[in-house]
């Protein structure tokens, strides 16, 4: 298997991944090709011209609800999110690296907050602002739901790279004389940058994207996905196909620039090697 | 450990635990309390009855509903499990330099930091009654007429949840298999074992931890669903959250927290059952 020749099972295989792969990706694809559709065209193939005019649509106010509001509200719930759930994850990670009075009760709740279907989670903090008499808004109640299921995941990737990180950086800045402070500064964050980010990417594109935990409380301003989500019922235009593109095209700028930022930080890592002395 | 020390361990973890207290154990208790609660039209009471479960339990739209709702989940467990390890063999072990693995790797989940529902969207163009496949199957003279089960139904519907949490499947089934000793496929193959008994015997024991982690993921969330069905089914099928939705929508708050109440003891019952098979801690 590991050597010579390829056998019948790879290509058997090799052409079921690049299936999954079209399958995947394929009717995504479509709706960027679609959103491009002339001015009458519909929502299927085929392209009757090419336009940005659904673009343009997206823009006009009265057309499609509110657009610009409802992105430039789930982009700032987005970046708070990610702050917070790198903050908070990285905190967490480096204090659950021993065991503490209550750790194994904090640990369940991450999972517990994992599996408890996310419209349980909307419904509870809808009900639970309701019974307070409180008005659920996008930055307060959307906002904490948002963090019940970016932070399990923040959570989980920080014990897995704790797990794989060498104490002994650790030991030896200590040894040098570094405060903890020093040496989670100077140690512990940049050799944990590539993974902070990962735990970034999360934390932003899991709220950018979340319908389920937004759907009871965001309250009366909707988030992009809740706006989506009410356009679908009555919009039958290529618009919703450019409103795809332009969410989509947030998502996949997200991801670049993680994936380019880790990328950047490895080989200037290679190429450097270490920068000991420099920090003081 | 010092008193310092214990003071700073739970500083560190405050965040993280006030967000669970108040976004998670908080919420959760009031939709137990309020399942209690009396209602009318426009109003809920505090009470304590049990008639919002009473009602849910003798009726039989609940029962067909959880049964609908089951069969989802058992369907897609199925298919996503099939495909998805399909997907992490072939990369973990058909794929021979490791730059290709994480390159392979990393493309099947790019999809999940895109938006779902916009991903739902895209199958329009695709399965409506003048979408691609009906127009390719009619230009092969296939078929007289479009197929309008292809969207807006439960074929859709499943359809969908493959197509939205195979990944979820692939990633802890794929951490799995590159976790597994390549010295004991050799041994298996030294010893005469076939490529397929090596994947049956070996490979796929070693993969259960993961194959835990993907079906718990996959059966809890379409357990949850509520999206899914309502757009790819064009309001034809059913589910539990469907069902808790619309009774949040008629200002039922008491009735749609008895059944949240349910399924959420349901969802917990499936979960333990799975845990047995998996101690997750150590898969990290």
């Amino acid at each position: 298997m590991q050597h010579g020749k390829r056998g019948p099972a790879f290509w058997l295989l090799g052409a079921f991944f690049c299936l999954f792969v079209l399958f995947l990706y394929g009717p995504t694809l479509t709706i960027l090709i679609l959103s491009f559709q002339g001015p009458s065209g519909g929502l299927t193939f085929p392209m009757n011209g090419v336009s940005l005019h659904w673009f343009r649509n997206l823009f006009e106010k009265q057309m499609v609800g509110d657009f610009a509001g409802s992105l430039q509200r789930s982009l700032l719930l987005g970046m708070a999110v990610m702050l917070v759930t790198v903050v908070a994850s990285f905190s967490a990670g480096l204090a659950f690296r021993s065991r503490f009075r209550g750790s194994g009760i904090l640990f369940y709740l991450a999972i517990a907050s994992l599996i408890v279907p996310s419209i349980l989670i909307s419904l509870g903090i809808g009900l639970l602002y309701r019974v307070l008499g409180w008005d659920p808004a996008w930055y307060s109640s959307a906002f904490g739901a948002h963090l019940t299921w970016t932070l399990p995941f923040g959570l989980l990737i920080m014990f897995a790279v704790f797990n794989r990180f060498d104490r002994r950086y650790e030991e030896a800045a200590r040894y040098l004389g570094a405060t903890s402070w020093q040496t989670i500064r100077h140690v512990v964050v940049p050799i944990l940058l590539p993974s902070l980010i990962g735990v970034g990417l999360f934390g932003f594109t899991l709220s950018y994207d979340e319908f389920a935990r937004s759907l009871y409380t965001a309250g009366t301003f909707n988030t992009l996905p809740l706006e989506i989500y009410g356009m679908t019922t009555n919009v039958t235009t290529p618009v919703l196909y450019a409103l795809g593109t332009v969410t989509t095209g947030v998502s996949v700028l997200a991801i670049a620039l993680s994936l380019l930022s880790v990328t950047w930080l490895r080989r200037r890592r290679t190429r450097h090697g270490s920068d000991a002395g420099k920090a003081a | 450990m010092n008193r310092v020390k214990v003071w700073v361990t739970y500083l560190q973890v405050a965040p993280l635990a006030l967000v669970f207290l108040l976004f998670l154990i908080v919420p959760i208790a009031t939709i137990v309390v309020v399942s209690f609660f009396d209602y009318n039209t426009t109003q809920i009471i505090p009470a304590f009855l049990l008639q919002n479960y009473e009602e849910l339990l003798l009726s039989s739209v609940t029962w067909r509903t959880y049964q609908q709702t089951l069969q989802f989940a058992l369907i897609t467990w199925a298919l996503t499990l099939l495909i998805g390890f399909t997907v992490a063999y072939f990369v973990a072990f058909h794929v021979r330099s490791s730059t290709m693995q994480t390159v392979l790797f990393l493309l099947c989940t790019i999809p999940f930091w895109t938006s779902n529902v916009i991903r739902m969207i895209s199958w329009i163009p695709f399965l409506g009654r003048h979408g691609l496949a009906n127009t390719t199957l009619m230009n092969l003279g296939l078929i007289n007429q479009p197929l309008e089960f292809l969207l807006y139904s439960d074929f859709s519907v499943v359809l969908a949840y493959v197509h939205l949490y195979t990944l979820f499947m692939v990633v802890p089934i794929f951490n799995s298999m590159m976790r597994i000793d390549r010295s004991l496929l050799e041994a298996a193959r030294d010893a005469g074992a076939t490529g397929w008994q090596t994947l049956v015997n070996v490979i796929l024991p070693l993969c259960k931890p993961g194959i835990a982690i993907g079906s718990i993921f996959v059966v809890t969330i379409v357990m949850g669903d509520f999206v899914t069905v309502r757009m790819m089914s064009g309001g034809l099928s059913a589910s539990v959250g469907l069902m808790m939705a619309n009774a949040m929508s008629l200002l039922q708050y008491p009735a749609a927290a008895a059944n949240a109440v349910v399924l959420l003891l349901l969802v917990l019952g499936i979960v333990a059952a799975m845990m047995r098979m998996v101690d997750i801690r150590k898969e990290l």
